[in-house]
């Protein structure tokens, strides 16, 4: 028994050891940001603060204010046409097979591999070409279309669990596909849903390729803005950390309060072995 | 494939409907455009005004009493969309590689693999491209397979508290490439002396000098290295729950068969457990190798565009975007994709193959 004990206690210590080191930057932000601006100092970096100010929160609220407005714009509508649409096609590839569906599958899902520098120039073109190039709109297609993939196989792969015997017997009773859709396969689909719009949404509000090169300042969404302040020499490192905890606390909220669901859309992505 | 045909009188209708109303919406929105605070949105209205005259079809469609071809209808739209903006920009993407196209104006003059050439044989910066990709992908991949292994084992010890250390280590996940990579440029901070800070600050006040360290600022290639850290920071714990994964999947009775038979835990972890999370291994280097061979973000927001820390993403968006360098631009955006494709594609084939042999 003491050797389990001893085992143990290393054990421990290197978990501890290793949540220090994963909670390093999220307490650098977090002491950062709740520190006055005089108590503010490089050498006192690391110290925790003598008493609560909010003042580096609301500096970086002013610089950020607009940006989260357009990241929160473009994210639900996003989110919400990404899962139906996943939904959608995840029903007809799991349940609605036909010959070659699942080579189309398979090229649909290397979408979401490809590096998007790759389509990046013919991207640009088509949407100035569309007109869509700029704004938030046009940032909301390309992330749904490029959203295809991956919401397309967490349904797939939700909705092939599903039984089939289930469908077999709405059949039986008369129902066509889509009335099975509607009565069978959606009401089941709730936590899909969940899954993907939470995956969508992190996924989008995180992004930053897309955002920096299809929207103008006006437009820019979050991380845009907070990798521009960033690299701006007049703004100083403590509104930088609280303006960076800002940008985070929408996802860092939903994997805190939704942490399950976040999970599945994680795993989800990890191919099968 | 259409042996019977019914003509009904409900769905008849909805076609109708639906063809054309879509086309009113056409027709109004190719006459006059409409703006929302700015954006342009006919193209959307055009869009969506598509959308709504096309699923008439698929409601033609079931009067057919084809199910493939109801199936295919309704996939359509996602299938022109993919292989528009996958397939098709790709080889747009192609063609602008084999052009001279430099500066605003589009020039498809064709001058074969010019732009791939010179990549290769007189491009020095290409050159620290591919040397960083090399170093960051495989200290990403190692890094990760070896923090993730070790911490699932760790966790894979029925201790109290599992869950919340789960917790804490795939926190990083939920957070942007952009915001680590901001945070961890000050946890990283090069300076000395008396504007010391960050990790250099910590280990100055623990006596421990040696570590010290330029970080990501370091001479090339070293700086390079470092760069890995918050990478590995942020997919240590999805490799982690990768492996728990497989190691929650092997059944417990297997264990038990081998504790009965008198081996150690070690053992237990060295024949048993190790050789079966293998495909899980194969997993995780795929979906980390092709992370890493497309970093953009991360580098971004450590490097501010220092040359030493350059990778094949960050110079493909500043020769196009900032030189106009178009075609060379689409040359390295062409290479990144056949890069990742040769570690993802036979992935895909074989989990398609497995998957229709069902």
């Amino acid at each position: 028994m003491n050797r389990r004990i001893v085992s143990n206690t290393i054990f421990y210590l290197i978990l501890i050891i290793s949540a220090a080191f994963f909670l390093l930057p999220i307490y650098l932000m977090i002491i950062t940001g709740v520190k006055s601006f005089d108590a503010v100092d490089l050498k006192t970096m690391w110290a925790l603060p003598m008493s609560l100010h909010i003042d580096n929160f609301v500096a970086a609220y002013q610089q950020l204010a607009p940006n989260l407005g357009n990241s929160l714009v473009m994210v639900i509508p996003e989110a919400i046409l990404s899962a139906l649409l996943g939904s959608l096609n995840g029903y007809l590839l799991a349940k609605w097979k036909f010959p070659h569906s699942d080579l189309l599958f398979t090229l649909i899902l290397f979408g979401m591999f490809i590096p998007y520098q790759s389509i990046l120039i013919p991207l640009v073109k088509f949407m100035q070409f569309i007109r869509l190039y700029g704004g938030i709109p046009g940032l909301v297609l390309v992330h749904v279309i490029y959203g295809i993939p991956i919401t397309t196989l967490i349904f797939r792969n939700y909705y092939a669990s599903i039984s089939t015997e289930i469908l077999e017997a709405g059949r039986t009773d008369g129902a066509s596909l889509l009335g099975l859709y509607r009565h069978i396969i959606l009401p089941l689909s709730a936590p899909s849903f969940a899954v993907v719009i939470i995956w969508q949404f992190t996924q989008a509000w995180n992004e930053f390729l897309f955002a920096l090169i299809l929207t103008n300042q006006s437009n820019w969404p979050v991380t845009v803005a907070l990798n521009n302040l960033a690299g701006s020499q007049l703004v100083r490192w403590n509104v930088l950390m609280a303006a960076t905890l800002l940008a985070a606390l929408p996802t860092l909220l939903v994997y805190l309060f939704l942490g399950r669901y976040f999970m599945r859309g994680l795993m989800a992505g990890a191919l099968k072995g | 494939m259409f042996k019977r045909f019914k003509l009904r009188a409900r769905p008849l209708i909805i076609a109708i409907v639906l063809l054309v109303v879509g086309g009113a919406g056409i027709f109004f929105f190719t006459r006059s455009g409409i703006d929302v605070k700015g954006s342009n949105l006919t193209s959307i209205g055009l869009l969506i005004s598509g959308l709504v005259c096309y699923s008439s079809i698929p409601v033609i469609v079931t009067m057919f009493e084809s199910e493939t071809a109801l199936s295919l209808s309704l996939l359509f739209p996602s299938l022109v969309a993919i292989a528009i903006f996958v397939y098709g920009f790709i080889m747009w993407s192609v063609r602008v590689s084999f052009s001279a196209w430099k500066g605003l104006i589009p020039d498809f003059t064709w001058v074969g693999f010019k732009q791939y050439y010179d990549l290769f044989h007189n491009d020095p910066r290409f050159m620290i491209d591919l040397r960083n990709t090399l170093i960051f992908t495989v200290g990403f991949i190692l890094g990760c397979l070896i923090i993730g292994l070790g911490l699932s084992i760790l966790l894979d010890q029925r201790l109290k508290g599992e869950n919340i250390f789960r917790g804490i280590f795939l926190l990083p996940m939920a957070i942007s490439f952009i915001a680590s990579g901001v945070v961890w440029s000050w946890l990283m901070n090069p300076a000395t002396g008396d504007r010391i800070t960050g990790l250099n600050l910590i280990f100055q006040t623990l006596g421990l000098n040696s570590l010290i360290s330029l970080w990501h600022t370091s001479p090339q290639p070293w700086g390079m290295f470092f760069t890995i850290i918050p990478a590995v920071w942020q997919y240590a714990g999805y490799t982690m729950a990768l492996y728990m994964g497989g190691i929650r999947s092997i059944p417990d009775d297997l264990r038990e068969a081998a504790r009965v038979d008198g081996a150690s835990e070690f053992q237990i972890y060295r024949y048993i457990i190790f050789p079966l999370l293998q495909p899980v291994t194969l997993s995780a280097v795929i979906i980390l190798g092709h992370m890493s061979l497309k970093i953009f973000d991360l580098i971004v927001a450590l490097g501010r565009g220092d040359i030493r820390l350059d990778v094949p993403g960050t110079y493909m968006w500043t020769t196009t975007f900032s030189a106009n360098k178009y075609a060379q631009g689409a040359a390295i955006g062409v290479l990144m994709l056949v890069s990742v494709a040769v570690l993802v594609v036979p992935y895909l084939v074989r989990s398609m193959r497995s998957e229709t042999q069902l």
